[in-house]
């Protein structure tokens, strides 16, 4: 029982930190709200889904339009203390599904750091490692590139861009039914590398829509919306469940995969579990707020100061810190009188806190 | 390393059939053959490069046969699941570099895992306890493996699978890096566990303690399984020579009764042959030093059952042994004076046994080596020698006829031949 024990505890005050970091951050902005204005249109906020209706969209596809059913999710808010109106839209519409956007992505983002780093036994993977980032920015590039050829919307591309990237990594990198780990990192590294020709190549079509496209490589949560929230909430869950699930056999798997296999481990099946939903997430979170950094990286790396290799405590501990620190990094991103991407804020504090770490001979073993 | 026993379960059959594995083209092992009986300890021994960590890892289904079955209990491996045959079999390796600082807890708590259903987070703690216990690893449990020396990270391997239960251990050189108390404490854990029932299946490169623990040898060289069976069956000059392609010693080890290996380099061969009397440690000193430069040797007369004799009788050259701590009867003391004839230089050593010969030597060319600093005995003897009708020995060309240590012996016999 000390692993529950140990990770309740670890959890609930990671959870507590999320918690108040994401009411502070409510607080600040233009227009600043005090502290229980901001507790009260919060709860008034909280809702839950009532009923599925299907509404007819219509959606363009190669010049057509198709008009597609969308199961649309009807929401029935419980809650309605006295919040100033004004006081409610901000809180509601513009500050929380930004503020629970970071905390997904940095929550997915960490998750899928924590899971590579153990998958390649090394603690300076992350999960850009096997090109699901660089997949992202292809599609989402292409999309804002070549808006009219693109029949998806951005994210849409960037999610598929991602997966089909790290697909074709593991494809390359798979003969005879196994996936060395080296050969993975290998061909990921060389996907990467053409890949970033690509989108370098596609920059120099983008136009007047440039801007756009760097913002979108630097990793940014501007126009975030609830929709955003609907769609990426719960593949993260999903996903983080499952890996979750797998969490010892990735502690096992730490042991090298002869061990792990003596130890009961299908190996390579596990890998494939692993590499999958490490993607999956990743590109979930990549899709709708484009390339932050450093957050898979260093997360993971702090936690497993803290908290051990254990991968049980390791991956959920990792995933509240890293929701926690996206949503300060964001908060700060934009506090200042010019707002800049997020993923500028995440390389710009997490380098030197690394640095730090590493003088102070805190991170020193593989 | 004993404590409480374990559980006692139904044993494990292991049954390697017509086995073959290759990498690419190198073929490593070629139609071997094993069945391994529950309550049995084999040892698998042989060079480098044999195959013997190949044949390990095809018995714990981490290698799929290229070639033939290996079966538990008559299923073969391909078919269960790693699960399934974590559950039975579990590995000690040779060394795991762990990464990421586990704890020994934290490892050995991983023996679990075939037991456990995925989402099952609890420990048992009543295996982990007692495989901690059984290892003496109890004492480290908090510590990062990976600050473990490797002696100690070994056994912490050791108890990860003991904490399998499996009925089948398969461990590759379990006693590699460990000093030799924890050597035999592991080995007899090990075969305290074999004679509870268990399997255990190590390669073990130390042949001494294969001897020692084991009850049956497997020597593999090339691939092929060259000699099987007792210890004593298998460690013999003959077979270990062909298998290592060196030249080795075959003893009994005083102290345990079990045979005991010695090698040597390529020995060289330079003619001449060395008659050596006297037993004792001064006579196994003058055999050994003289059989690792090369001369051929015989001995005689030997006490029966002394070290010397032990050593010549390893070494295969034409001994007479006589009945310790009697005199030496007139036949036996013919014959060695036969031995002695033939011999182009004859060594008197200060050991027990030797003064029958003197009185009856006939001789030009002998030394006396006096190792044990017992040299006023070993100087009555030659002087025996001498006065008993013999012609005295020649002392006067040059050449010291009293030596007391390995390098003035070698120079005294290579002196004697070389003066005819």
């Amino acid at each position: 029982m000390r692993v529950h024990s140990r990770l309740l505890l670890w959890s609930s005050g990671l959870f507590a930190a999320l918690v108040c970091t994401i009411l502070v951050s409510a607080r600040i902005g233009p227009v600043s709200i005090d502290t229980w204005t901001v507790v009260r249109a919060t709860i008034n906020t909280l809702a839950y889904p009532s009923g599925v209706s299907l509404e007819s969209t219509r959606a363009g596809v190669l010049g057509h339009g198709l008009d597609l059913p969308v199961p649309d999710l009807a929401y029935t808010q419980p809650f309605s203390l006295s919040v100033d109106s004004s006081d409610q839209v901000i809180v509601q519409q513009l500050r929380l599904p930004r503020i629970l956007l970071g905390a997904i992505v940095g929550f997915a983002l960490a998750t899928a750091g924590a899971v590579m780093q153990g998958f390649f036994r090394n603690p300076m993977a992350d999960p850009s490692i096997i090109g699901v980032s660089s997949g992202a920015a292809v599609g989402a590039v292409a999309v804002i590139a070549f808006p009219i050829a693109m029949p998806f919307g951005l994210q849409t591309a960037a999610f598929v861009g991602s997966l089909i990237a790290a697909f074709g990594v593991y494809l390359i990198a798979t003969e005879g039914g196994r996936t060395p780990v080296a050969t993975l990192l290998l061909a990921g590294i060389a996907i990467q590398t053409f890949l970033g020709a690509v989108i370098s190549y596609m920059l120099l079509y983008t136009g007047d829509n440039l801007e756009e496209a760097i913002l979108w490589l630097m990793g940014h949560l501007r126009w975030s919306s609830w929709g955003d929230v609907e769609a990426t909430l719960p593949l993260t869950v999903i996903v983080f469940v499952v890996l979750l699930a797998y969490a010892r056999d990735l502690n096992v798997m730490l042991l090298g995969e002869e061990d792990a296999q003596t130890l009961g481990i299908d190996v390579e099946w596990t890998k494939r579990i692993l590499l999958a939903g490490a993607s999956i997430i990743t590109a979930a979170g990549v899709a709708v707020a484009g390339i932050i950094g450093f957050v898979g990286l260093i997360v993971p790396h702090i936690m497993r100061l803290l908290v051990g290799p254990d991968h049980r405590i390791l991956i959920p501990t990792s995933a509240l810190a890293g929701a926690t620190f996206l949503v300060a990094a964001d908060t700060l991103a934009r506090a200042g009188p010019a707002e800049v991407p997020v993923g500028i804020v995440t390389a710009a504090v997490g380098a030197p806190f690394f640095l730090f770490l590493l003088r102070k001979r805190e991170v020193h073993a593989l | 390393m004993s404590g409480d026993p374990h559980p006692v379960r139904d044993g494990t059959t292991v049954t390697v059939e017509n086995l073959s594995q290759s990498y690419g083209d190198v073929s490593v092992l070629d139609g071997v053959d094993l069945t391994v009986e529950p309550g049995e300890f084999v040892a698998l021994v042989g060079p480098n490069g044999a195959g013997k960590t190949t044949l390990l890892r095809s018995i714990n289904g981490v290698l799929d046969p290229d070639g033939g079955t290996v079966a538990l209990d008559g299923t073969p491996v391909e078919e269960l699941s790693s699960k399934a045959v974590s559950r039975q079999v579990a590995t000690v390796p040779q060394d795991s570099h762990v990464g990421f600082s586990f704890t020994t807890e934290q490892i050995v708590e991983m023996g679990r895992t075939p037991h456990q259903s995925r989402l099952d987070w609890g420990t048992d703690s009543e295996p982990i306890e007692r495989a901690l216990e059984r290892t003496e690893t109890a004492q480290f449990r908090d510590r990062a493996v990976d600050d473990l020396s490797g002696g100690e990270r070994q056994r912490v391997l050791l108890a990860r699978a003991l904490a399998q239960e499996p009925s089948v251990l398969v461990l590759d050189e379990p006693t590699a890096s460990l000093d030799i108390n924890h050597q035999i404490r592991v080995l007899g854990l090990v075969a305290g566990l074999v004679s509870e029932g268990n399997t255990a299946i190590a390669a073990i490169h130390d042949l001494d303690l294969a001897a020692r623990f084991c009850d049956r040898l497997l020597l593999l060289s090339d691939g092929h399984i060259r000699a099987r069976g007792s210890p004593e069956s298998v460690l013999t000059d003959d077979a270990l020579a062909t298998a290592f392609g060196t030249t080795t010693a075959v003893t009994r080890n005083p102290a345990t009764g079990t045979p005991t290996v010695a090698a040597f380099d390529e020995r060289p061969s330079v003619g001449g042959r060395v008659h050596v009397v006297g037993g004792g440690v001064p006579g196994q000193r003058a055999l050994r030093t003289l059989w690792q430069a090369g001369f051929d040797l015989s001995a005689g007369p030997l006490p029966a059952g002394d070290r010397a004799a032990e050593l010549a009788a390893a070494l295969e050259c034409p001994t007479v042994t006589a009945p310790p701590f009697e005199p030496v009867d007139e036949d036996l003391r013919a014959e060695a004076t036969a031995f002695a004839r033939e011999a182009d230089v004859i060594v008197v050593t200060d050991g027990p046994g030797g003064e029958a010969l003197p009185e009856t030597i006939d001789h030009s060319a002998s030394i006396r080596a006096a190792f044990g600093g017992q040299s006023g005995v070993a100087r009555q003897r030659v002087a025996a020698l001498g006065d008993g009708g013999g012609r005295p020995p020649a002392g006067g060309a040059g050449i010291d006829r009293t030596v007391t240590s390995a390098e003035t012996l070698l120079a005294a016999v290579r002196n004697c031949l070389d003066s005819g």
